[in-house]
């Protein structure tokens, strides 16, 4: 608050409000200690501290503040078969053995409301404005959506939050995206992020945390802000927000775990202070023309070798610097594509449609919306993989798995799968495939697969083509 | 954690730029419950064939590759999955530093925490130092985290940054929870204080359990 003689506080950004908000204690020499409101824990990341906890003797100080699913590891066919990799088994069972151990609530394989840990945050109302969210995982800048200060973190910080509720942490510098303007037809929210890391390079946002604004931003649903605050770290920043507005509140409001009655009105008189002041200055800006965007996809092997589906792929010939133009034509050559060409026909695999990008029900509707009426090409598989039970029984009510399935695709149970092929769910060595998920880099979705990233109207119009696909010509 | 001395090492040189940690270690050596055996992993997919056979070309296979304790490598590096398995896996196989000329947020964090020190050098130095071990594979550097200074193999010296805290925790071989949780009473009277928070216990504990 400004001092009693009137002068005014110096304008802040959501970024510092949220940041000060969680000083717990800053002391000369040492990061300032960070309050933590959520931690989200998962099987792959946070057995190591859990061993920690116990070598140390320690608690967990917050379990109320803590939430655990399995995603990762955990494979995607019936859930009522036995997990055939018994190294993932027993990850998945250590997981709920220490998770009752230390009295931390979890979903477990077999509840309605297991999912990708980003799923389930928001679909529960864990997830609300203000608030510091962290997970053992890159992809938790998602949370950013709702106006939170969500990053992700390592497994010696997983231990330090589960035993303090608290991490050291050093400021970040501030970034604004601002993206102005209408998108065109067939454009989205998987565009606006893949053209920023185009542009930004997955270096460009290093040590900053993004603050997307604009009235493209503004008039994006709460799901497609997801889409892109999750893939935040792919243009090296730890974090990325959107400013909450009503859009937020309508969204959070009556979710399970969201304020009820007069705690809501509460809460969101607190929220409405939250969004940056007029005249507050960031560290550094980028301004997006929506109404320019094109669907984007990626050729290469990091998320900032993306292109419009027009364009052709670049040639490393044209580059000066001796390493970059190394970089990009041994991206070419994992690849094995030509530069100079667009990508479009060029024949795939396998298209995925899910992960912590792009699995939430709209975007589900949007494939199916492609789907609708067409079938799968007979040299593609497809996966559909929803984020959460919660968004499979949503789609099921809808009889959006009857489209998929009549269509010929595979209608699946919910977890990260296919991103990051760890359950099983994989590309074969030289496969191409068309994926809705946030990284295409060597070997990600399987040793020796190729992955061109972009979004699921891309991925359902490639699906049924057989070939990369402008979906704008289906539309 | 191991006190972080000073030494001098031979490179081994990785010119690749923006390595990423699915690179470094693959997400599906992460079903692991422990640490062990993830020196073994590193750079799997680069370093081995297809019937898991090391590539006798690949130079962490190779006598120099063993031999060196600092690994060169291009811009960028450790973008990615926040996995600290990656910072295991890079200590693991030998190495003690990493230089190149930015390194990714969440990695940079982890390798600190693991007394790995990840050294950012201006590109000049960066370009010099891969012209050096291309000429003499066994030139070597001196990593002086006190002085926070990297000695090149002409005898020339770069200051890099890191961390004042981070620093002191390596110097000192003391890990960052013990000072964390010194701190519980200031930790406890902010809790006092808190007005929003969720239960995440309010729905039940162990939901659908395998």
């Amino acid at each position: 608050m400004s001092k009693a003689n009137g002068a005014a506080a110096k304008p802040r950004t959501i970024i510092e409000k949220v940041w000060d908000n969680h000083v717990v204690a800053e002391r000369e020499g040492a990061p300032a200690l960070l309050y933590i409101d959520l931690h989200l824990v998962h099987e792959v990341t946070s057995p190591q501290a859990f061993s920690g906890l116990r070598e140390r003797g320690l608690k967990v100080r917050r379990p109320d503040l803590t939430i655990g699913t399995t995603d990762h590891s955990i494979p995607t066919y019936d859930r009522s078969l036995p997990i055939l990799d018994k190294i993932a088994e027993a990850q998945i069972t250590q997981f709920e053995k220490n998770c009752r151990e230390f009295g931390i609530p979890f979903y477990g394989p077999h509840s309605d409301k297991q999912g990708i840990v980003h799923i389930i945050g928001p679909e529960q109302g864990l997830t609300q404005p203000g608030m510091t969210v962290v997970c053992g995982d890159s992809h938790t800048a998602t949370h950013g959506a709702f106006g939170a200060l969500a990053f992700g973190i390592g497994t010696s910080q997983v231990e330090h939050v589960l035993a303090a509720q608290c991490l050291l942490q050093n400021r970040s510098k501030t970034y604004e995206v601002r993206v102005e303007g209408n998108l065109r037809q067939g454009v989205g929210a998987k565009d606006i992020i893949l053209n920023l890391i185009s542009r930004i390079g997955i270096g460009g946002g290093t040590g900053s945390v993004f603050e997307y604004s604009g009235s493209a931003i503004r008039s994006l649903s709460m799901e497609e802000r997801m889409t892109i605050c999750n893939m935040s770290i792919e243009g090296g920043a730890r974090a990325g927000l959107v400013a909450p507005d009503d859009t937020t509140y309508q969204y959070v409001s009556g979710r399970p775990y969201a304020p009820k009655g007069t705690d809501w009105d509460r809460a969101v008189a607190l929220w409405r202070q939250l969004p940056t002041d007029e005249g507050a200055v960031f560290d550094k800006h980028i301004y997006i023309d929506a109404s320019a965007l094109e669907p984007m996809i990626t050729f290469g092997t990091n998320p900032g070798m993306g292109i419009p589906i027009t364009a052709p792929v670049p040639d490393p010939s044209g580059l000066s610097d001796p390493l970059e133009r190394d970089s990009l034509g041994k991206a070419l050559r994992y690849m094995d594509l030509p530069a100079g060409q667009s990508l479009i026909g060029h024949p795939v695999n396998v298209v995925f449609i899910g992960s912590c990008t792009n699995s939430r029900i709209s975007d589900l509707r949007a494939a199916a919306e492609i789907f609708k009426g067409r079938r799968v090409n007979p040299n593609v598989r497809v996966m559909v993989v929803p984020g959460s039970q919660q968004v499979k029984e949503q789609a099921q009510a809808e009889g959006l798995d009857r489209i998929f399935k009549e269509a010929g695709a595979d209608w699946r149970e919910a977890g990260c799968s296919m991103c990051i092929a760890m359950n099983g769910d994989q590309l074969q060595p030289g496969e191409y495939s068309v994926s809705t998920s946030n990284r295409n880099f060597e070997g990600r979705q399987g040793k020796g697969g190729r992955t061109f990233l972009a979004s699921p109207l891309t991925a359902a119009a490639t699906a049924v083509t057989g070939v990369v696909t402008d979906v704008r010509t289906l539309l | 954690m191991e006190k972080f001395t000073k030494f001098t090492s031979r490179l081994a040189p990785l010119p690749i730029d923006n390595i990423d940690t699915d690179q470094i270690i693959p997400a599906r050596f992460l079903k692991t419950i422990s640490k062990a055996g993830l020196g073994d992993q590193l750079f799997y997919d680069w370093r081995y064939d297809a019937a898991g056979n090391p590539k006798p070309d690949f130079l962490l296979n190779r006598p120099e590759g063993r031999a060196a304790h600092v690994l060169l490598a291009g811009d960028n590096f450790g973008c990615g999955s926040s996995r600290e398995h990656a910072p295991w896996a890079l200590t693991q196989y030998g190495f003690r530093a990493v230089i190149s000329t930015s390194f990714a947020d969440i990695f940079r964090g982890n390798s600190l925490k693991n007394s790995f020190l990840p050294i950012a050098v201006p590109a000049d130095a960066h370009k010099a130092l891969f012209a050096a071990v291309a000429a003499n594979p066994e030139a070597v550097v001196t990593v002086d985290l006190a002085q926070q200074r990297l000695t090149l193999p002409d005898g020339s010296a770069v200051t890099f940054p890191i961390d004042a805290f981070a620093k002191q925790c390596m110097l000192e071989g003391v890990d960052e929870l013990g000072y964390i949780l010194q701190q519980k009473p200031a930790i406890a009277a902010y809790e006092a204080k808190r007005v929003l928070t969720v239960d995440t216990r309010a729905g039940g504990l162990n939901q659908g359990q395998f």
